[in-house]
């Protein structure tokens, strides 16, 4: 690791004005990607803000029909949160299956999302829910926020407050893990409300994805069944030594009926 | 007094630190004074060095000095030696490589060092690496195995990047059995390669004393006498007798530091250079890089058979991979501890087994738990089993028709070795009824009824372990010897410090050793104390590998324990007033036959060490024994897996359901150890089987580099394992014992791979076994 300036702001504002001064500025919230990035070198920021002494952007609460959980809140917290059972408890078996113990004490939501690896759990999540990002300045819906591999809607210097998701009737999210890192090889988040099913696919491709085909087979018929004909085309999907396009494409079908099964 | 004997499940000694916290690593020791070292590695895999400037990285903040392979050259030293010899089958000795301890003006690995730098500080010394700057020229890189062959020569001195064409057994009878059979079996396949991982990684001090000239090296190594040797002998760093090299508690090897490697040896050189302690720890990713890799085969196989399955013969043709350079033990690997190994346990009269090792642009290969028999095992057990099928036997019955029998021992193989004992039906026998074979049918109805598609494979294997008779080795082209040393020092109050060549790193000889000296004296376990791992106390000693320790260290200190009694009951005689023919010594006495006199074992070390009522016209005082045993021949450890799988026919995963292991090592000491390296062994055979991949892509880069891609087994991937022992002494040491420290990476590998061939209904899937292979096999069936 180089040597880089730490900072522990105890207010946004501060942080963004830190975040302005530095020549490199990056803020820090669990750590789980950038620590282990700058320990090999990979990343060498010249100013690390730590967002953990910041007010207010740990918790979880429901208001006005949506799940709102402050972006320092860290998986294991999502995890076991009796609110998120009541809410949305997909999103506690999807924070339960983020890396380890160890992992899921340090990881945080916002830093997941914000981070937007493309074998992250927690961008199915927002995206299939239609969640809401609350930054410091705005709020960006899921559908905008994810654009790109490690890329989001995101300014330079904007910091994620809390994710809104709203209520639904129910949802599930079942992963693949890669063996070795156990990230998502493909994750499938399917969420449904009202008649509409959305579902989100991680992993599988350069970032998450909704996948229509899907969507307006499961809302035709909510049923493994309505899947059996869904070929996704393997074109846009990753390969790698772990999995190659073809066999993520067939996963993502597989994922989404014991998705489909868990709910029904 | 608590007396442990032999077969008792004795808490290990050693683990009261271990798991406080209070070990001594080699990270663990700082000397004042010291600086510390990192190392320049190679970004590419195969390129000359056009220049090399380390000026900005010597004069960086902290920095002592930057030391490169041109200084190593000027200073003479050797090339890190291979040290086993190899013929062809022409009779020409094989192709090495130098070995630059620092490279020069070739790179022919990613991760080769190229230069040190030493500074105050690690971090000091890491940020100066950054600034060498070396202008490399690159050069296609070879990395394919298969066509290593016909690919651009490396190396002018390897022409056709072959380092040797090695063959044993009669050629000319094997292929008339196999022209003549009724039906033969032909499969090709490959062994994986494989990373070691040890949980610690390699770690050095190098300490030179500028007033006594003496340079103590504190290092990772599975065998300190061994290192020491090669790197006075060949590497010529310093003398013998002023080199000392202290392994200290080690954090497990798995062959990985049986070597000699370019860090350590530069790391020695340079303090000797400089006059300072100089350390260096390898972060987790240069592991990946720079340590020896091991296993990478691939091998094509036949095996003739008469029509009722009875083995006629066995042609068996390999390519292995040697990697950019020849590391310490890599000739022998693919060659004595693999050709020799490929009658099994089957009476098959004609084998015979051509080997090309290939140099390519990947870190050189070696020993990797199991070292050649896991690759004998995984190719004949997977024929067997094929053969079985395509006969339609029963895959127990054609092992059963083919298995050297109780009375044929002991046994000459057509593949150079002697079995001396073996009882293999008895540990199949106990293994398919632990293993509930008979209900088997019934299980893989019920897992159909949930959809799964459940499958069960065998595996009988057999290795040679106890390395090695001496004479044999050098007669097959072993540069050392490899016998062991002992010794049986017994204190005046006798408590024992026993003192062994060989090298615990995990494997409990503290407390197995103990056991075993402890129960000769009919003492306590906790009066004996293990001291091993450091040249300056002990005499040369060959280290531990190849599941040697128990069966030859075990032997050394067995026969110094012997001399021990027999001086006993020398003074027992003297003090008793009986004579030394009328002396038994058993339950930690000496005693006088039919009567009741009697001396105790500490009070006869009392008196050698007090000796005023002492024989000492005819006996020096003193009760201190020592022994260096050679071995007559190997031993034979073997036993039956068993392994039943569950498939998930959507996604391919194999959920290992059920795995039995009953192995038959000779006597055994501590069955609680014992068992322990068991399923450390299996465990490390089903990562091999279904998880683990060392890839390199096409330009020689690593790409599995950390453990984001190098998948290593965790708990959640293994079942609860079934283990279970047979027992057939070896007869040639004093102990009996035979080994077991490799067992369960030999036997479990292919057990898996047939029992997930057996689900699907394939005859053939690689390792490793991974989900998506696993749904291309289905797909290809046509069973998804």
């Amino acid at each position: 690791m180089y040597d880089f300036n730490y900072h522990k702001p105890q207010t946004v504002k501060d942080a963004l004005s830190l975040f302005k001064e530095a020549d490199d500025g990056i803020y820090l919230a669990g750590g789980h990607t950038l620590i282990p990035a700058m320990k090999v070198r990979l990343r060498a920021p010249t100013d690390v803000i730590d967002l953990s002494g910041v007010d207010g952007l740990i918790g979880i609460r429901e208001e006005s029909g949506a799940l709102v959980i402050g972006a320092l809140t860290t998986h294991d917290t999502v995890a076991t949160s009796e609110v998120v059972a009541r809410a949305i408890p997909a999103l506690n078996s999807l924070a339960a299956s983020i890396g380890d113990a160890q992992v899921r004490n340090r990881g945080t939501i916002g830093g997941s999302v914000a981070n937007n690896d493309p074998a992250a759990d927690y961008p199915a999540g927002v995206l299939a829910l239609g969640a809401t990002i609350k930054t410091d300045r705005r709020e960006i819906s899921a559908s905008e926020f994810f654009t790109a591999m490690f890329e989001t809607a995101l300014e330079e210097d904007e910091l994620i407050q809390s994710i809104s998701f709203p209520i639904v009737e129910s949802a599930a999210y079942i992963k693949f893990p890669n063996p070795a890192s156990r990230y998502a090889t493909v994750g499938v988040f399917i969420s449904r409300h009202g008649g509409q099913v959305s579902v989100a696919i991680t992993g599988a491709a350069a970032t998450v994805f909704r996948c229509p085909e899907m969507e307006q087979a499961l809302s035709d018929n909510f049923a493994e069944v309505a899947l059996d004909s869904i070929q996704l085309n393997a074109d846009d999907m990753n390969s790698d030594m772990h999995a190659s396009a073809e066999y993520r494409a067939h996963l993502c079908v597989v994922m989404a009926k014991r998705a489909v099964a868990s709910m029904s | 007094m608590v007396q442990q004997s032999i077969g008792e499940r004795v808490l290990r000694k050693e683990d009261l630190r271990f798991i406080t916290g209070k070990g001594n690593y080699t990270d663990d020791i700082n000397l004042p004074g010291q600086a510390y070292a990192c190392f320049v590695r190679s970004p590419v895999a195969h390129a000359s060095i056009n220049s090399l400037d380390i000026s900005a990285a010597a004069g960086a903040d902290g920095v002592i000095a930057v030391l490169t392979g041109q200084q190593v050259a000027e200073d003479n030293l050797g090339s890190l030696p291979c040290g086993w010899m190899v013929h062809s089958k022409d009779g020409s000795e094989m192709k090495q490589p130098f070995h630059p301890v620092l490279a020069t003006d070739k790179i022919n690995y990613v991760g080769e060092p190229v230069a040190v730098v030493v500074a105050e500080t690690y971090l000091a010394a890491k940020n100066a690496s950054e600034l060498v700057e070396v202008d490399y020229e690159e050069i296609e890189a070879v990395v394919d195995i298969s066509s290593a062959q016909s690919a651009a020569d490396i190396y002018p001195e390897v022409p056709g990047n072959t380092v040797y064409q090695w063959e044993l057994g009669e050629k000319a009878d094997t292929e008339k059995a196999i022209s003549q059979a009724a039906h033969v079996t032909r499969i090709s396949l490959t062994n994986n390669r494989l990373i070691p991982n040890a949980i610690e990684p390699r770690a050095a001090i190098a300490d030179y004393n500028t007033g006594t000239q003496d340079l103590t090296l504190y290092t990772t190594s599975q065998n300190p006498g061994l290192a020491r040797l090669i790197l006075t002998a060949f590497v010529q760093i310093a003398p013998e007798h002023k080199l000392r090299i202290i392994a200290p508690d080690v954090g497990g090897g798995f062959g990985s530091k049986i070597f000699v490697y370019s860090e350590e040896t530069a790391l020695a050189w340079a303090s000797m250079k400089l006059g300072i302690p100089i350390k260096w720890t390898a972060e987790r990713s240069e592991s990946f890089l720079a340590d020896a890799h091991g296993r990478d085969h691939v091998t094509e196989v036949e095996l003739a058979m008469d029509d009722e399955g009875h083995f006629l013969g066995l042609h068996v043709k390999t390519i292995a991979n040697m990697g950019a350079y020849l590391s310490t033990f890599a000739s022998a690997v693919p060659t004595y501890l693999y050709g020799t190994l490929l009658a099994g346990q089957y009476k098959t009269p004609n084998i015979y087994v051509e080997v090309d090792a290939v140099v390519t642009n990947t870190a050189p290969v070696d020993a990797y738990r199991g070292a050649g028999r896991p690759e004998a095992a995984y190719l004949l057990e997977r024929i067997v089993e094929i053969a079985a099928r395509e006969m339609n036997l029963d895959p127990v019955e054609i092992r059963r028709r083919n298995f050297i029998q109780p009375a044929d021992f002991p046994y000459q193989t057509p593949v150079a070795l002697e079995y001396d004992s073996g009882d293999y039906e008895a540990s199949l026998n106990k293994a398919l009824e632990m293993a509930d074979y008979a209900g088997f049918a019934e299980r893989k109805e019920e897992a159909a009824s949930r959809g799964n598609k459940r499958g069960i494979g065998f595996s009988c294997y057999i290795e040679a372990c106890g390395l090695a008779p001496s004479q044999v080795a050098g007669s097959l082209g072993a540069g050392v010897g490899l016998w062991e040393s002992g010794e049986v020092r017994v204190n005046p109050t006798g408590t024992v410090t026993v003192l062994t060549g060989s090298h615990s790193h995990g494997q409990g000889h503290e407390t197995t050793f103990a056991q075993l000296v402890a129960s000769k004296f009919g003492i306590s376990v906790d009066d004996v104390e293990v001291v091993h791992g450091d040249t300056g106390k002990l005499d040369f000693g060959m280290g531990t590998y190849g599941s040697r320790s128990l069966a030859v260290g075990g032997s050394a200190l067995s026969k110094a324990a012997d001399k021990v009694i027999a001086k006993g009951k020398k003074i027992a005689a003297h003090m008793l007033e009986s004579d030394v023919e009328n002396i038994d010594f058993e339950d930690g006495e000496f005693k006088v036959r039919e009567s009741n006199q009697s001396k105790t074992f500490q009070e006869i070390a009392f008196a050698a060490y007090v000796p005023h009522d002492y024989p000492l016209e005819e006996l020096e005082p003193g009760l201190s024994e020592k022994a260096f045993y050679d071995p007559e021949n190997f031993t034979f450890p073997a036993g039956a897996h068993i392994c039943e799988v569950e498939i998930d026919p959507d996604t391919g995963v194999v959920d290992i359901v059920k795995f039995t292991a009953v192995d038959d090592f000779g006597t055994i000491i501590n069955p609680m150890i014992v068992e322990g390296q068991v399923h450390g062994g299996i465990a490390q055979g089903i990562g091999q089987a279904l998880l683990e991949q060392c890839v390199y892509d096409e330009t020689g880069q690593l790409l599995t580099g950390s453990y984001m891609d190098y998948c290593m087994p965790r708990a959640d991937d293994l079942p609860n394992f079934d283990v279970g022992m047979t027992c057939t002494p070896c007869t040639h040491n004093p102990v009996g014992a035979k080994g077991c420290g490799e067992a369960g990476a030999i036997g479990s590998p292919p057990a898996v791979i047939n029992a997930i061939t057996d689900a699907l209904g394939v005859m053939e899937i690689e390792m490793p076994a991974t989900s998506e292979r696993v749904w291309r096999a289905m797909q290809q069936a046509g069973g998804a």
